[in-house]
């Protein structure tokens, strides 16, 4: 079975086994057949991308082909035990909105997203003047599907906001954790378990 | 199981019923037509039921007995396909109402004559329920899954909503929950079409010349329907049929002309006028939620069984849209439901041509009940 990505790693390790899980914006599903195949997890997901449900049925997933911003309005109130948002949150048109979705649609929301405020982002604006391009940001600014960076304080700064409530967090740097402390300036993501 | 003369291409079977009809009246005894493919294996789980669409028939992998084509989704249905003879016992059946062996118009009443109008006004619930009727006499209590696309895909819909206990999966291809104005009106088209025929005689044509010009325009109007306009366009064009310039006179001058003129014409050697006049009418008045207090729902509460939908981008006689509704409603009730929309430039026909993404899908779901 092949590793998965950092972040879905944390998610997938705190995910309770044999619930019910809303991954949104799945992609083919790397995560979703882990939760199912390692801990009889109950896993139903939202993709953009045609192609990539097409090769999560094609691996057994229910998924629906369907847009964050749009069609998270039609999934009932605390109909997961989880929702899940990896990699998701910044490419949203509506990142607070969706964020309220995913609360409400799952009784606790994981959030993981990539931090603008990594020093290589900043030493890149700052000597480069250009907006970055980065490992966990490879896309130039006018092909990057990342609409909304955020970084980890504006992110928390949002939660304060909207008194939700952070169960855990987990800051990244590749896969070795970094303190919660200089995340902002140390950790190239973030993953956040949060309920209303 | 070969000796079994209930199984193999080519079947037919007269069942007593009676079969109460969603209409009031009572039907029987109830004749169908079939063909299996496979066997049933020991524990009886491997029956897939393929629906077929408005003009379609029971040969799904066989060649047709009149046109002498091949099967009309060969492929999807054979050795090494999604739905494959080796790994699954594969039932199809002409519908209620049709023309290829099972009750219709054309099927003789009491007196021993055609029934023609005479024959009751049948839904796609009924065709369902007929086809459970056929399950029963082949002994299969539950379906691994029930595979079908346009008016095959609402009676993929309709029996998980009819019999929740006896359906395991369900693969719904470029359909819908319900008829729109838009669909009733196209096939208003086609039934005036036939119905004016001077040579349909209200429907006792049997013996006689049959309203062939009628059900020709009825296919020339519905094969629109089933096209996209950037297909047409790519196929057709404007170009010409056979000569360099116009004629100024009504002849097939266009290319596009000459292919309905010969897509309506072909149909009426293979197919009845009254069953196109009664299969249109059944889906016409389909409307799964209104079976179900007028939520869709509800058709679907507590299911047990998985959901596959596919819809495809240029189909705009079932349009995506249609799909979300029934994605929207079944997650409502807590479904297990995958859904996609499919690139194809081939419109509403995209479910019985070459889209490789169709059979991935359509494999990689059926496979997860396999597991």
């Amino acid at each position: 079975m092949s590793a998965l990505r950092p972040d879905l790693a944390v998610i997938a390790a705190n995910v309770a086994p044999g619930s019910r899980v809303l991954d949104v914006g799945c992609g083919d599903g790397a995560l979703m057949a882990a939760l199912r195949d390692r801990h009889g997890v109950d896993a139903r997901g939202l993709e953009i991308e045609p192609e990539n449900v097409a090769a999560a049925v094609a691996r057994g997933l229910s998924v629906i082909q369907g847009d964050a911003d749009t069609d998270l309005a039609d999934y009932p109130d605390a109909s997961f035990d989880y929702a899940i948002l990896s990699q998701t949150l910044q490419t949203t048109h509506r990142p607070d909105r969706v964020l309220d979705h995913l609360l409400r649609i799952g009784r606790r929301g994981f959030v993981s997203f990539p931090n603008f405020a990594h020093w290589r982002v900043r030493l890149s604006l700052l000597w480069g003047g250009r907006m970055p391009v980065t490992r966990l940001l490879p896309l130039a600014w006018y092909e990057t599907p990342n609409i909304h960076h955020v970084t980890i304080d504006d992110f928390r700064a949002l939660l304060r906001e909207r008194g939700i409530t952070v169960e855990g967090a987990w800051f990244l740097n590749g896969d070795k954790a970094t303190s919660a402390a200089a995340a902002n300036f140390r950790a190239e993501h973030a993953v956040f378990l949060l309920r209303r | 199981m070969s000796e079994d003369a209930r199984f193999g291409l080519d079947r037919r079977v007269t069942l007593p019923g009676p079969l109460a009809l969603d209409g009031g009246g009572m039907l029987a005894p109830v004749e169908i037509a079939y063909e299996t493919y496979g066997s049933l294996d020991a524990d009886r789980a491997n029956a897939i039921l393929i629906c077929h669409a408005l003009t379609g028939d029971q040969h799904v992998a066989s060649a047709h007995p009149i046109t002498g084509k091949p099967g009309w989704w060969a492929r999807m249905v054979g050795p090494g396909k999604p739905i494959d003879p080796t790994r699954h016992f594969i039932v199809c059946a002409n519908v209620l109402g049709s023309c290829m062996g099972s009750s219709g118009p054309a099927s003789l009443g009491t007196d021993g004559k055609p029934l023609g109008m005479a024959f009751p006004v049948i839904t796609i619930r009924d065709m369902v329920r007929a086809q459970a009727l056929l399950l029963d006499h082949l002994g299969v209590d539950r379906l691994r899954a029930v595979v079908g696309g346009s008016m095959g895909g609402m009676q993929a819909l309709s029996w998980p909503a009819t019999f929740p206990a006896r359906v395991e999966a369900a693969v719904v291809i470029a359909s819908t929950a319900r008829h729109s104005a838009q669909n009733i009106a196209f096939h208003e088209v086609g039934r005036q079409a036939i119905m004016a025929d001077p040579n349909w005689r209200g429907g006792a044509y049997y013996g006689k010349k049959p309203p062939a010009s009628g059900l020709a325009v009825a296919r020339m109007a519905a094969h629109i329907t089933y096209l996209s306009e950037a297909g047409l366009t790519e196929k057709f064009g404007r170009k010409l049929q056979g000569r360099d310039a116009k004629t100024f006179g009504f002849d097939a001058d266009f290319q596009v002309e000459s292919y309905l003129r010969h897509q309506g014409l072909s149909f009426t050697d293979r197919f009845d006028a009254n069953s196109y006049l009664y299969i249109t009418r059944a889906m016409d008045y389909f409307d799964l939620a209104e079976e179900h207090g007028g939520r869709l729902a509800d058709a679907f509460r507590n299911t047990r069984t998985r959901f596959c939908l596919v819809s495809f981008d240029t189909d705009w006689l079932y349009p995506t849209t249609e799909s979300r509704s029934i994605v929207h409603a079944l997650n409502a009730a807590g479904a297990a439901v995958s859904f996609v929309e499919l690139k194809s430039p081939f419109g509403h026909d995209a479910f019985l041509l070459d889209v490789p993404e169709l059979n991935r899908v359509v494999d990689g779901f059926l496979r997860t009940g396999e597991r």
